[in-house]
């Protein structure tokens, strides 16, 4: 005797009929789903005890069950990422059995702006992980660290999994950050080692926004900014410039002085315009929610010349159907960038150029642009070229197409609800090329030979990458033994693919420049990887949580006998605060313990194929003249057959914790993580290969370091809220062993790294043993009583009475040992404020701008040519270089405040038919630093001068309907 | 599906497919001799060793730096690293200089064991190779030795005890090679010597570039007259046998000096043994000869009548380029009957207006004689074949050439060998003088020919062909205080310097990666 149980359920905020809503009776495996008018019918053999509603947009609702037909109010909320699950590797789990240090950083919680790159959005947003943009050029990327990295010559990059798709590097190219609903940071081994191979750097999951049921909702977000140059890097006037010419130069050197005042970086840098605009539409067709959303940026550089335009498209369609039985989710990204990258060598070249000589010169042969010449044709060769010319004759055009995504597949079988089998096939594939254009008459590419001069190059290349994964996911609640598990176990593989076509190099007369004909028109290279893993979690009394993973990846870049490698996981977590002598700590809303251990692997970043022995074709410049016979020769390449996985152990203990309902949250974890068989390019024994430096697993570093994170709502009334969040990261890296040979020598091994600008090969960084990775390697700087470098002057570390590479000593290191976050915003009625500030304590940079430029030496060329200098040199008087001082050292610790914003929220206008928001933001508003250069933040601490961030100013609208 | 993780490298061929027959081999032997002409197999910027910069890394410029920098015949004004430090006396283990002599050397002895040991006969009939290809290998295999022995002679020389191994020490596995002590290298340097010339091909018979017998005797003469540096004990008696049979296989000199290192250096040529060759299109790096020219000029911006300096790239051949770095002490003009080439044709030094003899400040390049020697002009006085950028240089850098022979006889005579006789070295002495001066003017007489004059001599004869060093080591002039030119030991008026800088220190990379390694006395 089957009885219809009838209802309606719709939106909360207005009402709208909801479709496609899953509709089952609790404890059971069959229901149904909602009509296009919101409406159901469930038809059940006796009376449930309640009903499970679910949508996907919506949180979940249990409905007690009546007579009649019941009317349901659906609240909205995100998908997945958001209230009490969390993502982590195939598959979420309920925010309380998460097991390791997982940080969730969700769209309320993003930076406001123009944010062009995904991973903006979440700088200093999370403890422990770092992000440095590579500058102020559009599309120029960032730099992200979580924990500092654990390897030395392998890739430091986390592995970038969006919407389970795992991406073959940290690329964001084309990826549009407004389709972006939460990022989740896997930072320790425990969560991450399910990803096992390439997860010793962390795993940054992104999920996309998804359609939710119910009516179509239109967003249309405008937006436009403009940039400026904050700062220019800090060099002598014209009139400082001169006095400095006319003291220490020659008479001839004294008339090279120009009669200008040209200030160069003014010269080069634009206030930058760009809009950016979205639309984005969502909701159910039918039974199957949708997100479509377009975006069209056109961002103009604060350096002339720089404009990149993109278009991305991004599709995404759940359908859930046999009453959620079976799941799928696709998602496909779309994107055409096109962009004329200026010519970056200007930056540079701005900073040093004469500032008396004009922008222009009539007389000039080189496109009437001032150039410094040996005579009435010919440019000097040792100079630098003006600012301006290298901007405006320099034409790149790079046009770069992308697509990403994937369908994933979860089936729960119908014989066992239980068990999910959950097949995911994904893509990636780009293609880029364009044309690089420098007419005949420009000094930047002047060649003897008339018809060679200029140039006109291309280049292609593509990459095509596949993902393959399934696995079986068993998840049960076992009332009896008041337990739960969830199993998971699967297969994963993963391949990728590169090719390039390869051109000569062709001048603006387009004649070919005799050999650089390529010897072959195309070459490619692909790397695959193959994976089984397996994890259990098991819960005890919702109090005691079990995790143990396992993965084992076999990866082509290792000889088959080292291919395979195995790694596993455990963890445990104790929700303490359920336990019976807490229960009546009301201020306590929260405690958990949490501790965790895991092996993780690396192969990334190191040649595809270094553990063969091969022989390569030499290029056509390099041919053996065997009696006017010249040939290609067959050269071989160093090899290491014993090549194997590095493997990183990193133990993880972590506290969360929650005051006053949870109005006060946060977590503390320590963690200390070991590299062992490095993947570290050393010098191995010469006569022993072909080559005296090779990659090879030597050596082992330590990495460790406290993440600590609070958040509060200080004040919560309905007018009022003031929300507050801070974190704190401590990390300290040291390596502790370093070398291929046998036995104690190995304390001394010093790996020279850093190059810099000036002279050929000079370093100033180096790997040491006891040291952390890339410390400064300098010459200790003896000062007058003025506190003024005397030039030559050091130290004589080892009173030998000679200065030497023997008196290097090493002195800080460019990584941070502190980063701190600091977010707050406030919110009264429609309006709120929000910022962002930033803090880095402990990081130097080396100031190669200083080092190279500032010095007479350079300033007067005795072959006839003036350069200018960084106004160091008013402090040095240095006369030659000085590369190796300790002077140029600096510390470069800042605060930054990144951003600044006021928003009003106008909410439903027009009897409700649309919704609009408007704000204004700043971003980069100041640094604080003590640092001497344009910018104290420089990945990797040598600073040559930053194409620079740039300030600015964006006016948004959010109009939603 | 596993097999999806065998992956091969595009464009790229194994071991087997390159020795398969004699053209395989021919590409292989190219790769040996590249060891030493070229910084790496990929454009000028790439390089085979690590630790130095690459376009420093080729064997010409780090041989040039060590054997010249540190002398009287020449400085630089160039920070870059370690280059100071050889005029300053002051290297160490961690010279990235030094670092490259010594790797690139190794690397290419290392080559060397890789080919004999695929020209063994199993690999041979592996192959199936037969009749007269056989032969063909076998002096493939001879020059393989050669340059082996070479390369072990330079760092005999230079590092005086280096590691050793030879083709039975496979390359790949990793491997700690043991020290070999200078005089056992000398024993080894001399016996494949010995034995690879009787199967290299007869003098004057092999593809130009390529080593044969004499250019093997040439090197034996060369080890012999340095014997007592190395061993302790003097060969004089075989530097004359061995220079004798170099001198007497049909070589002559060239008429005109200047011609032996211009861009058409390689054409009818008689006077060279074996030269490394290159080519401003085809065999481009920023060693070699390119270093050679382009670091010894520059491009200056001067207007005739004012205090400037006047230098142009145009007279070395090289438009484009100019770095601005080498030039000469004053000391070796002062080798000269006058400190140009009026009267000694090989004086090839530029007065140019605004450059000074003296040197108050190293890194000036107006300050110190120019060196217009090698050029990349040709004979006829046109810029060498069209190029790339008017940088890279067509001219071929001799590593043996007749008149050194000539000096090595006079020398081993003088210091008492037997089988010559001081009428010959007399004679040869004065055939150099005739073609320096164009005439007998310079001529010397019997009791002129004395061990100083053979040293200056050599100066005025060898000058920046990488000899000097070794030169006064013999001569017991270049430690210690007996002989001072500007700037040695980094002082304006030169400063005595120890002994221990007569050897130069293993570095201290390759001391770290093997510990069978041990430092050579005083660093």
């Amino acid at each position: 005797q089957s009885k219809v149980i009838t209802g309606k359920i719709t939106d909360t905020r207005d009402g709208t009929p909801l479709a496609g809503v899953s509709v089952v009776p609790k404890g059971s495996a069959r229901g149904t789903t909602t009509g296009a008018d919101g409406v159901f019918h469930l038809s059940v053999d006796k009376q449930p005890a309640a009903l499970i509603i679910s949508a996907v947009g919506y949180a979940q609702q249990e409905v007690a069950v009546g007579e009649g037909s019941i009317n349901i109010k659906l609240v909205a909320g995100s998908s997945t990422s958001l209230g009490e699950v969390v993502v982590i590797g195939y598959g979420t789990v309920k925010k309380k059995d998460v097991t390791g240090s997982v940080s969730t950083v969700t769209l309320k919680d993003f930076q406001q702006g123009s944010i062009t790159s995904p991973e903006q959005l979440i700088v200093g947003k999370v403890a422990g992980v770092t992000i440095t943009s590579n500058g102020g050029q559009p599309g120029s990327g960032s730099t992200i660290r979580i924990r500092g990295g654990a390897s030395l010559n392998a890739s430091n990059d986390p592995l970038v999994v969006i919407d389970g798709l795992p991406l073959s590097s940290a690329n964001f190219e084309g990826i549009n950050p407004n389709d972006i609903e939460s990022f989740n940071v896997l930072k320790d081994a425990a969560s991450a080692a399910i990803y096992g191979s390439r997860a010793s750097n962390g795993v940054i999951l992104i999920t996309s926004k998804h359609g939710k049921a119910g009516k179509a909702v239109i967003n249309f977000a405008p937006q436009i900014s403009a940039s400026y140059n904050p700062k220019e890097y800090p060099v002598l006037s014209a009139g400082q410039f001169r006095t400095l010419v006319n003291t220490y130069g020659t008479p001839t050197q004294v008339a090279f002085l120009g009669s200008a005042s040209t200030d160069w970086q003014k010269q080069i840098y634009q206030t930058a315009v760009t809009s950016d605009n979205n639309l984005n539409v969502s909701g159910s067709l039918y039974t199957v929610p949708y997100y479509l959303s377009g975006e069209f940026l056109s961002q103009d550089g604060i350096l002339k010349t720089d404009n990149l335009k993109r278009e991305a498209l991004f599709l995404s369609l759940s359908p859930h159907l046999f009453n959620n039985y079976l799941k799928i989710d696709i998602n496909v990204h779309g994107s055409n960038t096109d962009s004329r990258t200026a010519n970056t060598s200007a930056v540079g070249s701005a900073v040093t150029f004469d500032p008396t000589q004009p922008v222009y010169n009539s007389k000039s042969p080189f496109g009437g642009y001032f150039e410094w010449m040996t005579n009435d044709t010919t440019p000097q060769s040792l100079s630098n070229r003006n600012p301006v010319a290298l901007l405006q004759q320099y034409n790149a055009q790079n046009h770069a197409l992308r697509s990403f995504g994937n369908i994933q597949i979860d089936y729960k079988l119908h014989f066992l609800p239980d068990l999910h089998a959950n097949l995911n096939l994904g893509y990636d594939v780009a293609r880029h090329d364009g044309t690089y254009r420098v007419p005949a008459n420009a000094a930047q590419n002047y060649n003897a030979i008339p018809t060679l001069r200029g140039q006109n190059n291309q280049y292609y290349n593509n990459f095509k990458n596949k993902v393959l994964e399934w696995y079986f996911n068993y998840v049960k609640d076992l009332k009896a033994l008041n337990s739960n598990i969830n199993a998971m176990g699967g297969y994963g593989y993963y391949d990728n693919y590169n090719h390039n076509k390869n051109y000569p190099s062709i001048s603006a007369a387009n004649d070919t420049i005799p050999g650089t004909t390529p010897v072959y028109p195309t070459s490619f290279s692909e790397v695959t990887l193959q994976s089984w893993y397996g994890r259990l979690i098991y819960t005890y009394n919702d109090k005691y949580v079990l995790m143990g993973s396992i993965r084992t990846d076999g990866s082509s870049r290792f000889a088959p006998k080292y291919r395979w490698g195995v790694f596993p996981a455990g963890a445990f977590s104790w929700k303490a605060s359920r336990e019976s002598f807490l229960q009546d700590v009301h201020w306590l809303s929260d405690l958990t313990v949490r501790l965790s251990y895991g092996l993780t692997g690396n192969q990334d970043g190191i040649p595809y194929y270094s553990y063969l022995n091969y022989y390569s074709l030499s290029g056509n410049t390099n041919q053996i003249d065997f009696g006017n016979n010249y040939s290609n020769f067959y050269s071989p390449s160093a090899f290491a057959a014993d090549l194997k996985w590095e493997q990183t152990t990193t133990s993880d203990a972590g506290l969360d914790f929650g005051f006053l309902n949870n109005r006060i949250t946060g977590s503390v974890d320590y963690y200390y993580k070991k590299t062992r068989d490095l993947l570290a390019t050393v010098f191995v024994p010469t006569l022993s290969n072909f080559g005296n430096q090779l990659t090879r697993n030597v050596g082992n570093m330590k990495d460790e370091g406290v993440d600590f994170n609070i958040r509060a709502t200080v004040i919560r009334t309905n007018n009022l809220s003031w929300d507050v969040g801070f974190n704190v990261g401590y990390n300290k890296f040291t390596i502790t062993n370093l070398t291929v040979s046998q036995d104690s020598l190995a304390k001394l091994v010093n790996y020279n790294v850093g190059g810099i600008n000036g002279g050929t090969g000079n370093t100033i960084q180096v790997h040491s043993v006891g040291y952390s990775p890339f410390s400064f390697y300098v010459l200790q700087q003896i000062y007058n009583a003025k506190g003024q470098p005397i030039e030559g002057a050091y130290v004589d570390q080892n009173r030998d009475g000679i200065i030497n590479q023997n008196d290097l000593i090493h002195y800080k290191s460019p990584f941070a040992p502190f980063t701190f976050g600091f977010s707050t915003s406030l919110n009264y009625h429609k309006w709120s404020i929000s910022t962002v500030l930033r803090a880095s304590v402990g990081n130097y940079v080396y100031n190669n701008a200083a080092s190279n430029n500032a010095v007479i030496r350079n300033v007067l060329n005795p072959v006839g040519f003036l350069e200018n200098a960084p106004s160091s040199i008013l402090n040095t008087h240095f006369y030659n270089n000085q590369f190796f001082s300790s002077y140029y050292v600096e510390n470069a610790s800042f605060l930054k405040m990144d951003n600044l914003g006021i928003a009003y929220n106008a909410g439903y206008l027009a009897k409700n038919s649309y919704n609009l928001r408007l704000s204004l933001n700043c971003q980069n508003v100041f640094t604080v630093t003590k640092y001497t250069g344009s910018d104290p933040e420089i990945y990797g601490g040598i600073d040559n001068v930053l194409y620079p961030r740039p300030r600015t100013f964006t006016l948004g609208a959010k109009l939603s309907f | 599906c596993n097999k999806d993780l065998n992956r091969l490298p595009a464009n790229s061929v194994f071991a087997d497919s390159v020795y398969r027959n004699v053209a395989g081999y021919q590409g292989a032997l190219a790769t040996v001799y590249a060891g030493y002409t070229l910084t790496g197999s990929q454009g000028p910027a790439s390089s085979d060793i690590a630790g130095v910069d690459a376009g420093t890394s080729d064997f010409v410029r780090c041989l040039w730096n060590v054997q010249e920098l540190s002398t009287d015949e020449a400085v630089c004004a160039w920070g870059d690293p370690g280059v100071p430090d050889f005029h300053n006396m002051s290297w160490t283990s961690s010279d990235p200089i030094l670092i490259g002599l010594y790797a690139r050397s190794l690397y290419q002895i290392t080559l060397c064991n890789d080919f004999i040991t695929h020209c063994t006969a199993s690999a041979e009939s592996g192959a199936k190779i037969s009749g007269s290809d056989t032969v063909t290998i076998a002096e493939m295999r001879a020059e393989a030795r050669f340059l082996r022995a070479f390369q072990y002679a330079v760092l005999m020389d230079a590092f005086a005890n280096p590691p050793f191994a030879t083709e039975t020490t496979p390359v790949g596995p990793l491997s700690f090679p043991k020290q070999i002590q200078r005089a056992d290298l000398f024993k080894y340097v001399e016996s494949e010597l010995l034995a690879c010339a009787t199967s290299l091909p007869a003098p004057r018979t092999n593809v130009y570039g390529r080593a044969d017998q004499a250019a093997a005797w040439a090197l034996l003469a060369r080890i012999y007259l340095n014997a007592g540096v190395y061993t302790g004990t003097n060969r004089y008696t075989d530097a004359i046998t061995w220079s004798s049979k170099v001198i007497g296989a049909g070589y002559t000199l060239m008429p005109h000096y200047a011609n032996l290192f211009e861009g058409d250096n390689n054409v009818n040529n008689t006077e060279q043994i074996l030269s490394i060759p290159y080519d401003g299109i085809n065999t481009q790096t920023y060693g070699g000869t390119t270093f050679l020219v382009n670091s010894a000029c520059a491009n200056s911006t001067y207007t005739p009548g004012s205090p400037g300096y006047a230098m142009s790239t145009a007279n070395y051949g090289v438009p484009s380029g100019g770095w601005a770095g080498n030039r000469s002490t004053a000391s070796l003009p002062a080798l000269f009957p006058t400190p140009d080439s009026t009267k000694d044709k090989r004086g090839i030094f530029l007065n140019e207006p605004g450059v000074t003899s003296a040197i108050a400040n190293i890194s000036q390049f107006n300050q110190g004689v120019p060196v217009n020697k090698f050029t990349n002009i040709t004979s006829t006085g046109v810029e060498a074949e069209p190029q790339a950028g008017g940088t890279f240089v067509s001219t071929d850098f001799p590593l043996f050439r007749l008149a050194e022979q000539y000096l090595i006889y006079a020398e081993a005579v003088l210091q008492g060998g037997t089988g010559g006789d001081a009428t010959t070295a007399l004679g040869y002495i004065n055939l150099l003088r005739q073609r320096a001066y164009g005439n007998a003017s310079g001529n010397i007489s019997a009791g002129q020919l004395t061990l100083p004059f053979i040293l200056d001599e050599r100066g005025r004869e060898l000058y920046w062909e990488c000899f000097r060093r070794t030169d006064l080591i013999r001569f017991n002039e270049f430690t210690g205080g007996t002989y001072l030119w500007p700037w040695k030991g980094g002082v304006a008026s030169g400063t005595a310097v120890d002994a221990h800088y007569a050897i130069y220190p293993i570095p201290v990379t390759d001391l770290q990666a093997n510990s069978n390694l041990t430092q050579n006395p005083g660093y």
